[in-house]
């Protein structure tokens, strides 16, 4: 198995004290793995600092092999991650297609076919293409986040909460459509607080607590296990 | 009436080189998150240059024009990259202070190049048209053109250019922009091309209005960042908005006041629109 993201006892944060004290995490192509955890765990900021948005004190991170350990987010994206924040994750100002543009930006190539594949996964994105995506409902808000993250049809999307604003309803479509993603050969490493439906959807979960890993399991085991179902699916 | 509609013209004229500061100051707000304090007297250096060209090369004025804005965009890259940049990872506060002192080195080397007297592109008398008892100077027509032109420029390149959709994207919001592959050293350089040359232009245009000095664009800095919070800072859309609504209000204004208080006038409007409406009078247009 190829390995696509490995982090190795990273330490960090955002300057202050170290958020992350020692975090780990292997990610294996083709897989969909979710970090969950108590709030402030520092599942989010190990995200950033895989993207080179947070500062990594010590450790390492890597991508197919590649040291990109503190590389600069432009430059990670280029190397062909994506990732996708929890919040204010659309240009608000710009329209739908200008988002699905921007997400394009380093492509020279023509893109095109690219947005018309988004607009088939994402169907009611195509009606609004001209509309500012400020004026979207939340759950179209997270397909365009999505669909502007596979613009540079990447190998790995890092997805930050993708859940967090939306009903049940949306929720499990979201669930649905990371698969689709998935399917097309994209790993994926997403955190989520709406752990079980997650650890559903997942091949593997990681439980991330005071920015150190505590279990690691492929996802239905980690539902079945009693510890970590009390403390952290809510019982 | 008459005086009104009089008022009224020159107003547009006023507000037409408004617009052009504001721009680059929202623009640069935008970006880079500071009110750069060095614009007026980098409007002035622009008004000097275009002056150069004028005088020792003979060149026309539509000539001098697009030479002194390049000029004025080499001149906003090399500052930005000597100290802006270096600054850049510290507090907004630091660069908004340097740019002060910026301003004030500008206007020293204008005083100590060009000499602190008043100066023309060309002597002589500037003939207006007279149209229902209203004066129209060429030169008026010649301000308001070029802006109108300048600004529908500015709004094609935001529109329709990779470069200018970064723009707006950056100033939208900067995380997501550098975690789509923009790079955003690159969008800065372009901001202080557009900023540089559009105060250029602006101060050709209100030395061509009024007269050349050193002081030139710093007794405009306050109208223009008038202008720019109306307009909703950060806004450039805006910023077309509050510069002519502080143009035209300013010059209204002498109607009943002396003319003296126009700055009061545009401080009291900016000072109203922070109260009333703090999101700026142009709502939800980046």
């Amino acid at each position: 198995m190829t390995v696509v993201l490995k982090v190795a006892d990273v330490r960090g944060g955002y300057g202050g004290a170290d958020i992350l004290n020692g975090t780990d995490l292997k990610l294996d192509e083709g897989e969909i793995v979710v970090i969950i955890g108590p709030n402030g765990a520092g599942k989010s900021t190990l995200m950033k600092a895989v993207f080179g948005l947070a500062t990594i004190r010590s450790g390492s991170v890597s991508f197919f092999d590649r040291a990109i350990t503190g590389m600069r987010a432009d430059q990670v994206a280029k190397l062909g991650m994506s990732y996708v924040p929890q919040e204010r994750n659309v240009f608000a100002s710009l329209t739908v297609n200008e988002n699905l543009e921007m997400g394009a930006y380093l492509r020279d190539d023509d893109f095109g076919p690219q947005i018309e594949r988004i607009y088939e996964l994402f169907p009611p994105l195509r009606e609004r293409r001209r509309q500012q995506a400020g004026t979207l409902s939340g759950g179209e808000r997270q397909m365009l986040a999505m669909g502007r993250a596979l613009m540079l049809d990447p190998k790995l999307l890092l997805l930050d909460e993708p859940t967090a604003a939306l009903s049940p309803r949306y929720a499990a479509e979201t669930f649905e459509r990371i698969r689709e993603i998935n399917a097309l050969g994209i790993t994926i490493l997403m955190v989520e607080q709406n752990a079980r439906q997650a650890l559903e959807h997942a091949d593997r979960g990681v439980v991330l607590v005071m920015g150190e890993n505590r279990f690691e399991a492929p996802g239905p085991e980690l539902l079945a296990n009693r510890e970590v179902a009390e403390m952290y699916l809510g019982g | 009436m008459t005086d009104l509609l009089q008022l009224l013209v020159f107003g547009i004229v006023f507000g037409s080189i408004l617009t052009l500061g504001a721009i680059g100051v929202s623009l640069i707000f935008g970006i880079l998150r500071f009110a750069h304090f060095a614009h007026g007297d980098m409007m002035t250096v622009g008004a000097y240059f275009a002056l150069v060209f004028v005088v020792q090369a003979g060149w026309p004025i539509y000539m001098a024009l697009p030479a002194a804005m390049i000029g004025a965009a080499v001149l906003a890259i090399l500052i930005d990259q000597s100290v802006y940049r270096r600054l850049r990872r510290t507090a907004p506060v630091i660069l908004l202070i340097s740019s002060f002192g910026m301003a004030l080195l500008l206007r020293a080397a204008a005083q100590l190049i060009w000499g602190t007297d008043n100066q023309v592109y060309q002597p002589g008398i500037n003939v207006p048209y007279v149209v229902f008892d209203i004066r129209i100077k060429p030169d008026h027509l010649v301000i308001v053109g070029a802006s109108v032109i300048l600004v529908f420029a500015f709004h094609l390149f935001l529109k329709m250019t990779r470069m200018g959709k970064a723009m707006r994207a950056m100033s939208d919001n900067v995380d997501l922009a550098r975690v789509s592959g923009i790079d955003s050293e690159r969008v800065v350089i372009w901001t202080w091309v557009i900023g540089g040359a559009l105060a250029a232009a602006a101060g050709v245009l209100l030395a061509l209005d009024t007269r050349l000095n050193p002081q030139l664009g710093w007794n405009v800095l306050l109208p223009i960042f008038a202008a720019t919070i109306v307009g909703g800072i950060g806004r450039v859309y805006g910023a077309i908005a509050g510069g002519m609504f502080i143009g035209i209000a300013t010059e209204l204004s002498t109607a009943v006041l002396l003319p003296a208080y126009k700055p009061a006038v545009a401080f009291t409007l900016m000072v109203l629109v922070l109260i009333l409406r703090p999101q700026g009078l142009v709502r939800g247009m980046n």
